[in-house]
């Protein structure tokens, strides 16, 4: 395929990355002749939405079957206030737009799950995992296996963010092999429930943006091997390393899982939790 | 016993066993990923795992959420 060349306008927004030698005129092109979806625009979603966007990266898909609450303000960039009760990726699309209008923006309002994973997920080059509960952390990680995906791995809790990068289908690890098992419906408490520090997300999910960005470009060191935890409250970074276990059921010698499951069933619980809200006048006593 | 415990010291009165360590924590051990000096831990050994001194440990929680 003939390259196009880079338009006047082009050449203008990215001329900080045209001239960085780690990116640069092959490097941009390749970024426009990506895609990625981002499996929710919340949180962790909107930054890296923002982010993916503004670098230039041809098409993000989006997928959210939300809509915009006031009490996604507080940390969900990608909405504003005359979003309040419109779908999260109309107003996720328009941001986006505002941002770089060389951006596509696929728009999948749905709820990901065991029917339509594979093929939401067929047409994308790189999977950004900014989703809220654990029956979807299990699916996209092992869709993204069955599809030979990279995946970038994003959650946050209170005052703490983990982040890290699955290429499973290479040999990686993959979320079961540090998880093999969910935990019991109840024993950890969502964020609705427990809080969450507005600007965290800001950094797990413009780190996730980042990762992705080099992944795609082909340079430096990727997370891909290692957990970075970082904690806010006492602004502290750690890593663990990750290794695939040879026993984990998805990626290991011995698979038992070869196709996608019931993951509602699997955690025992429903994916589409009512989120437990306290009434104002609780919540403005604490 | 010295132990550092997600990049804190921690001095604990003597030999303990991974498991009873983090219960005594209040930690659900279905609900982590323990690392013991670089190497994830299969929650089946965590019974028959002894801590001693010096062993670095990392205690992650599992995170469903990225707050919707």
């Amino acid at each position: 395929m003939p390259l196009a060349p880079f338009t006047p306008d082009q050449v203008q927004r990215y001329a900080r990355h045209l001239i960085l030698p780690e990116v640069g005129g092959a490097g941009q092109r390749k970024l426009l002749n990506t895609s990625v979806l981002l499996l929710g625009a919340g949180g962790l979603g909107s930054p890296a939405a923002l982010y993916l966007a503004a670098a230039g990266v041809g098409r993000l898909g989006i997928v959210d079957f939300d809509d915009v609450d006031a009490s996604n303000l507080q940390r969900q960039i990608l909405h504003g206030v005359a979003d309040l009760g419109r779908p999260k990726v109309d107003s996720a699309e328009e941001a986006i737009r505002a941002i770089n209008p060389d951006v596509e923006v696929v728009k999948h309002s749905l709820h990901l799950n065991s029917e339509n994973a594979l093929d939401v997920f067929r047409p994308y080059d790189v999977i950004v995992d900014g989703t809220d509960n654990f029956p979807t952390r299990y699916l996209s990680n092992d869709a993204a296996f069955f599809r030979a995906k990279p995946l970038v791995h994003g959650a946050i809790f209170r005052f703490e963010g983990q982040m890290t990068m699955f290429e499973a289908a290479k040999g990686t690890g993959c979320y079961r092999c540090l998880f093999p098992t969910p935990p019991p419906p109840g024993a950890v408490a969502s964020c609705a429930e427990a809080g969450v520090f507005g600007v965290l997300p800001g950094i797990i999910g413009s780190m996730m943006a980042f990762e992705t960005i080099k992944l795609v470009l082909g340079i430096g060191e990727t997370l891909v091997g290692r957990l970075l935890i970082f904690e806010g409250y006492d602004m502290s970074f750690r890593r663990v390393n990750l290794r695939r276990d040879p026993r984990c059921p998805l990626c290991g010698d011995e698979p038992s899982v070869k196709g996608l499951i019931d993951y509602e069933n699997f955690c025992g619980v429903t994916a589409a939790e009512p989120s437990v809200s306290l009434a104002p006048a609780e919540l403005a006593a604490r | 016993m010295n132990l550092r415990v997600n990049g804190k010291d921690v001095e604990l009165p003597g030999p303990i066993s991974l498991l009873d360590y983090i219960t005594g924590l209040g930690v659900d051990p279905r609900a982590v990923a323990v690392e013991l000096n670089g190497e994830i831990v299969a929650r089946e050994s965590y019974t028959e795992l002894t801590l001693s001194e010096g062993d670095r440990l990392e205690i992650v929680r599992m995170v469903g959420g990225g707050c919707r």
